[in-house]
């Protein structure tokens, strides 16, 4: 009467009245059950080489995702358990995540740090990317390889140095009279030279508002753009001569080489580590803002705290971290970190997945 | 064929070499006046005199510092760490990797991935440091004390150095490596008899990437290893805590002319000469390692 649809892996047995799988099906089960059993095998034979894994899956589990477990501290009262174990804090619910936004002293704080964190990424990204990809473009310029590799090694070397040494370079080359010391630091000098407010040089430049985020771009020019000139370099050495020659002989100069030649041709990168660089954007470097940011070499009468400073150099991680210093805003400090960090998580993904679309190349 | 040289073009190559020249002065230039003011005399350090060249020279601030005791235990210390840590972290880094860069292993996306979402997401300060606390407690509990080691294992995690030594292993032609599976070769001697030699430059570079940040590493020492147990600080908290400590204004007035600064230096020189000791190592070796930081950089992350 009607026809069963499963005809080809089932048998109607007539006589019984039974179904029962067909051959083929039977062969076809086996299969599957030996590729079970060979991946199984697999497993078995290739121990070595999941052992291999495990060192580092351990490492990665113990140091980075079990930090991410203590996260579930803003949900709770950093201040009932032992201290030290989050799973002994009791819980909350979102009453710290209210504190951030609603509370009349945190609150205020919290979204200035937010604001200073998207403002210093922004202006790092707006100086910051376009200086290595002149660089590059000069350095190819430079026809001696000595000369070149000598202005090279110059300019990466400051990549090398700690974030002490160049924070320790910048407050004592920026410092002023207020310092404590009978002379302004030799930068200082220049700056005043250029017209820099007197008293804002005796002050400490780094310690003022108005200079303390030039001061910050800079010193990060100086540490990252001669390195992340390396990987623009590599991209405009490899456009071919041929293709100089060719727009020579169209009557092109050296702008118009520039514009029709090298700087198609390096787009692709160009493109790519704008990405990157986006992608990255709210991981700031607070290493660095925090050793800015320290009690050292402060003007006199701040009572320590360079207060005029943070109001622009606070970003979310260095106020998580001041918070962590007082039990009682642990949680606090933590939750305001997680929105910042979730909120970079979601740019990188996004970043990535354009960059995916745009060129097929991505990063991970 | 010689071609006339257009005014646009010799415009370009000398903004160029002006440019460049300028910016490759600046980078040297900050080390340049920390040698000067080390070796510099107070008077010239304090009244702003040394501008390139050391001004009254003396020896006796960086000799200060060679006999400062707790400055070379902690640059023992950082020693200690940079090793160690540059060591552990490329042991585990290329075991990983080695096993992520086989097509064979199952759940490569999902350990992948386990990696990389490290790199696009962290707890945070204050969950790390909660971590680092217990794991020091354990460390403690097992009977190591010292703070160093956390530094040394708990430290120093770096997901694009893996997936860089993953990509140099993917470019090893598998055909060599069969050959030395049918020559009877274990997983073990297969990496370390093949692989590891084919893929020297990029371990060189991952090895300097590690242990250039262990060697610069501040934050995370500063945070974990209490001032009560300062002879476990690598040299750079010490550097910090010596420019708090003498050269802020926080201590009272003039530290220059503080009771308890009474050597005919400035300590800005002492400080000048602790930056000098730190850095001739990296300066000692960066030539060397230079091209293959270029290298390093030029493979990438960048995949497919």
């Amino acid at each position: 009467m009607f026809k069963l649809k499963c005809d080809d892996f089932l048998i109607y047995d007539e006589a019984t009245g039974k179904y029962s799988m067909s051959p083929e099906q039977q062969v076809r089960d086996e299969t599957e059950r030996n590729k079970w059993k060979s991946t199984g095998f697999g497993i078995l034979k290739d121990w070595r080489l999941y052992a291999m894994l495990i060192p580092m899956i351990l490492v990665y589990f113990l140091w980075k995702y079990m930090p991410m477990y203590e996260l579930i501290g803003c949900f709770k009262d950093p201040t009932t358990g032992d201290g030290l174990h989050v799973a002994t804090n009791r819980w909350t619910g979102l009453r710290y995540f209210q504190q951030l936004f609603t509370d009349a002293t945190y609150s205020p704080q919290f979204w200035r740090a937010f604001r200073n964190t998207f403002i210093t990424a922004f202006y790092g990204l707006l100086f910051g990317f376009p200086m290595p990809i002149i660089l590059a473009l000069f350095f190819n310029e430079v026809r001696s390889n000595v000369a070149r590799s000598i202005m090279q090694v110059c300019v990466y070397l400051p990549k090398f140095l700690s974030t002490v040494i160049v924070t320790s370079l910048v407050l004592i080359l920026f410092r002023g009279t207020a310092a404590g010391t009978q002379s302004i630091g030799v930068v200082s000098k220049v700056f005043s030279v250029f017209g820099a407010d007197s008293a804002m040089v005796e002050q400490g430049l780094v310690f003022t508002t108005k200079y303390y985020r030039a001061i910050y771009i800079i010193s990060d020019l100086w540490e990252h753009a001669g390195y992340d000139s390396i990987v623009f370099f590599a991209a405009v050495i490899a456009v071919s001569p041929t293709s100089y020659e060719a727009a020579q002989i169209d009557g092109a100069g050296k702008l118009a080489q520039m514009r029709y030649v090298v700087i198609p041709s390096i787009l692709s990168t160009v493109v790519i580590m704008l990405i990157m660089k986006i992608g990255g954007l709210l991981s700031v470097g607070y290493e660095k803002i925090f050793l800015l940011l320290g009690t050292g070499m402060l003007p006199a009468g701040s009572g320590g705290v360079a207060e005029s400073n943070y109001e622009v150099a606070h970003v979310v991680s260095t106020f998580a971290n001041e918070l962590s210093a007082n039990d009682a805003n642990k949680a606090m400090g933590t939750a305001a970190e997680m929105l910042n960090n979730l909120i970079g998580m979601i740019l990188v993904i996004g970043s990535n997945a354009i960059a995916r679309k745009a060129s097929d190349v991505s990063l991970y | 064929m010689k071609r006339k040289t257009e005014v646009s073009e010799l415009i370009f190559r000398i903004v160029a070499y002006f440019i460049l020249i300028i910016f490759a002065l600046m980078c040297v230039y900050p080390l340049v006046y920390a040698l000067s003011a080390a070796f510099s005399s107070s008077d010239a350090v304090n009244g702003g005199k040394v501008i390139l060249w050391p001004v009254g020279i003396q020896g006796k601030a960086f000799l200060y510092v060679l006999t400062d005791n707790v400055f070379w235990i902690n640059y023992s210390n950082t020693l200690f760490v940079t090793f160690f840590g540059t060591v552990w972290a490329l042991g585990y880094s290329i075991l990983g990797a080695y096993a992520l860069s086989k097509k064979r292993l199952l759940g490569r996306h999902g350990f992948n991935f386990f990696l990389v979402f490290t790199m696009w997401f962290s707890a945070g300060i204050i969950p790390q440091y909660q971590n680092y606390m217990q794991t020091a407690q354990i460390f403690g509990s097992i009977g190591i004390t010292d703070l160093k080691w956390t530094v040394v294992i708990a430290m120093g995690m770096n997901a694009t150095n893996i997936i860089l030594l993953r990509n140099s292993f993917e470019g090893v032609p598998s055909e060599i490596e069969e050959a030395a599976r049918i020559d009877g070769a274990t997983e073990l001697q297969i990496l370390t008899k093949v692989y590891i030699p084919m893929s020297k430059a990029t371990i060189a570079t991952v090895a300097l990437f590690f242990g250039i940040s262990r060697w610069n590493g501040y934050f995370w020492a500063y945070k974990v290893i209490p001032g009560e147990q300062r002879y476990s600080w690598p040299v750079q908290v010490y550097i910090r805590d010596f420019l708090n400590e003498y050269t802020t204004i926080a201590n009272g007035g003039n530290v220059e002319t503080m009771d308890s600064w009474n050597h005919p230096f400035a300590t800005t020189s002492v400080l000048y000469s602790m930056v000098v000791c730190a850095v001739i190592p990296i300066l000692a070796i960066y030539p060397f390692i230079q091209k293959y930081f270029a290298k390093g950089v030029n493979m990438g992350g960048v995949k497919e």
